[in-house]
């Protein structure tokens, strides 16, 4: 497939990989923010056939796995009810939370439906006036610009009932909280190319500058991935402290301009908490006080709802970086993807999920015995 | 933001959902929840030795010269019809496939009838045509039937449920159980059309396909390659839960291990565009006109050419082997050389969020 198979053309790879190998001298610990460059690693065995000074720890770039049970349970408190048309993208149905999923609301009634766009969901507004259609609007920087259209379209067709229940969240507050952590081990990253794509990657010189910690945008694709790679590297061997950009097929340094301008006019930033990291201030989106009619948790009032989440897996210390799925005592034994103990083993993008799918523990294990 | 705010609080994660009070859609999705599901509820409770084996079909011995394989399958596609097929060519081809898949040859089906009230009576018509059509293709017979018809709203439109039942050939034993260390995997042709034609018809992959459904009666390719090779080992049609699923299952039947190389594996360009832009992957998607062979590699390209010379079997290659170990697990060799388990459809197939 043209733009696709370019990008994973093996001996390329190994090119790259072979220039890594001739690069470092020592050891070095990358963190991947993005849960779409996660399961592209595990799924083409990228970790597999880096030198074994390179490690990789996966980051809380899956959307899916960072929304907190909190909203889990107002999405399920509102799909429940008979006069809603409850709409999500489709890693977010097998969820849990505080006692269902969307599965299960499903089952019993609840009108479920999985769109690819939130943008089918106003379609289905328009086609049932008689419905209450709310969109489950979670994601990076990467869904917001098609998430702010869907209310922007909703305002201009002067639909009434038409909502979205927002979770958003932004890298560059997360990236700042790992690297504020005591615990944190991670020496450069790889950002996430889709999000840069949108936003470019200006926001980040002073987190680098701040924390010392080299930044590569890297792209999702084998051959991307390994040159974000091969680039932070080589950044960190020549003990330079910078941002550099190994995806300049997608990203600008300013980013697209209209689409953040759109969620300007849409979105505000505000405080958010992450499922398995807590609350990070100022690190999420939500709708702006001139859109509250449009603004799902005020219509349903489900605001004041609250959760609490119960420590059972380490699916925090995973999105943190400072674990691996493997070290869970649970993983692939009371948790499976059929029966997720967290939200890192439900989505696709969950570290937890591509180590169980692509069978990264018994591998590792036939390694090492 | 304010900096010294920050604070990790650590481990938090949701208590386990079982799934264990109500059906949910993952059930019915041929992965491991469908198989959990099979073993807790139906298996448990009808215990027998055609049942327990754990084939597409029940392979029976009542006493006559022959072997019977016996199978049925429901059908419950939306929309009824669709690029390349409709529920009724599905119903027929479902179930001939799943009896011929013991090696055997289906002589009878009959078909079982749940209408919705206000089906068009043409829509009925083209459906019946087309199982005639492709019963006439099979070379078998539509013996007996039944037909029900229930409140509008309680059916999508219509509900088809095949049975059928053929004689084994003599001196053949094809199973899941039979796949041994050395043996080649051959895959009929491409993966992935049918699911992504249906998802297409539906209207839900945003853009244009011009793809069909692969839906096909594979009897006479299954006798054309037991006719070159009897001694072939398992044959199996990857339908719901795709490639990935049937290959777990025969991984654990055969208590061996498949090692699969990721740039044999035919897919079509266009279902691969839908993939990537989906977020599907085509080891999963379900088929309706692909079988998988599992052969002595001495008789691997004898059959191969057998089946490259037949309509539904043209795109016919080899994929992978078996192999001795890991026991009951499916890998795959990557196109840059990493090696990956492939494991089975857990639930539903849930497109990625981006």
């Amino acid at each position: 497939m043209k733009y696709v198979t370019e990008y994973r053309d093996a001996e390329l790879v190994k090119g790259v990989i072979d220039e890594i190998r001739r690069t470092v001298t020592r050891p070095w610990t990358l963190m991947e923010i993005c849960g779409g460059q996660t399961h592209s690693i595990v799924r083409h065995g990228i970790d597999q056939l880096l030198p074994p000074q390179i490690e990789l720890v996966h980051g809380p770039g899956c959307p899916v796995c960072v929304t907190p049970l909190e909203l889990i349970d107002k999405a399920l408190s509102i799909a429940a009810r008979p006069d809603v048309i409850f709409c999500s993208y489709g890693d977010m149905l097998r969820v849990p939370g505080s006692s269902r999923d969307l599965f299960s609301v499903k089952a019993k009634g609840g009108d479920v439906r999985v769109v690819y766009s939130p943008l089918d969901a106003v379609t289905l507004a328009q086609k049932n006036p008689d419905k209450q259609v709310v969109f489950f609007a979670i994601g990076f920087e990467t869904t917001a610009p098609p998430n702010v259209m869907s209310v922007l379209q909703a305002q201009h067709l002067g639909l009434k009932n038409f909502s979205i229940l927002v979770s958003h969240v932004r890298v560059p507050p997360a990236i700042s909280a790992i690297l504020s952590s005591p615990h944190n081990r991670v020496q450069g990253f790889l950002l996430a190319g889709h999000v840069n794509a949108v936003m470019g990657y200006h926001e980040y010189p002073p987190l680098v500058e701040k924390f010392g910690v080299p930044m590569v945008v890297t792209g999702f694709e084998p051959l991307d991935l390994v040159q974000g790679i091969l680039k932070t590297v080589q950044l960190l061997e020549e003990g330079k402290v910078e941002v550099a950009n190994a995806y300049q097929r997608a990203v600008t340094l300013e980013g697209l301009k209209p689409a953040q301008d759109a969620i300007n006019k849409v979105f505000m930033e505000c405080d958010r908490k992450w499922r398995g990291i807590g609350m990070i201030p100022m690190s999420g989106w939500g709708l702006r006080p001139e859109f509250d009619e449009f603004n799902a948790e005020k219509r349903f009032d489900v605001e004041s709802l609250r959760a609490e989440e119960s420590p059972l897996c380490i699916a925090g210390q995973i999105l943190q970086g400072l674990k691996k799925p493997h070290h869970c005592p649970a993983f692939g034994k009371q948790c499976t993807p059929e029966n997720p103990l967290g939200a890192t083993m439900v989505s696709s993008e969950g570290a937890c999920a591509a180590y169980y799918r692509y069978g990264r523990v018994e591998l590792t294990q036939s390694v090492t015995s | 933001m304010s900096e010294e705010t920050v604070n990790i609080e650590g481990a938090v994660c949701a208590p386990p959902l079982t799934h264990n009070e109500l059906i949910v859609m993952g059930h019915g999705a041929g992965g491991r929840m469908s198989h959990q599901l099979i073993q807790k509820a139906f298996v448990s409770a009808f215990q027998n030795t055609a049942l327990n084996a754990g084939d597409d079909a029940a392979l029976v011995e009542p006493g006559l010269r022959q072997k019977l394989s016996i199978s049925t399958d429901s059908h419950v596609v939306f929309p009824l019809f669709f690029p390349g097929g409709d529920i009724g060519k599905l119903a027929v081809c479902g179930t001939v496939n799943d009896v011929a898949m013991l090696g055997a040859k289906p002589l009878y089906l009959t078909a079982g009838f749940i209408l919705e009230e206000g089906l068009p009576m043409d829509t009925l018509k083209r459906v019946v045509e087309s199982m005639r059509l492709a019963a006439e293709e099979a070379g078998v017979q539509i013996v007996a039937g039944d037909t029900k018809v229930v409140q509008k709203g309680k059916a999508d439109g219509m509900y088809i449920t095949t049975a059928g039942v053929g004689v084994v050939r003599e001196g053949v034993n094809v199973s899941g159980v039979n796949a041994q260390p050395g043996d080649v995997v051959i895959l009929s042709g491409t993966l992935g059309d049918h699911g992504i034609a249906v998802l297409g018809a539906r209207g839900e992959l945003g853009f244009q396909s011009s793809l069909q459904s692969d839906v096909a009666p594979l009897n006479h390719l299954i006798a054309a390659m037991l006719d070159a090779s009897p001694n072939i080992h398992v044959l199996r049609d990857p339908t719901r839960g795709g490639l990935a699923t049937t290959l777990n299952e025969i991984a654990v039947q055969s208590n061996a291990g498949i090692l699969l190389k990721e740039e044999s594996i035919p897919v079509h360009p266009e279902v691969n565009a839908a993939c990537e832009m989906l977020g599907f992957d085509p080891l999963y998607l379900a088929n309706e006109g692909k079988l998988v062979a599992i052969v002595p590699k001495e008789e691997a390209e004898k059959v191969l050419a057998v089946m490259k010379s037949t309509k539904y079997g043209e795109g016919a290659v080899i994929i992978g082997e078996v192999v001795a170990e890991p026991k009951s697990r499916v890998l795959l060799k990557t196109a840059l050389g990493s090696t990956r388990v492939v494991d089975m459809l857990a639930g539903e197939m849930l497109p990625r969020i981006c």
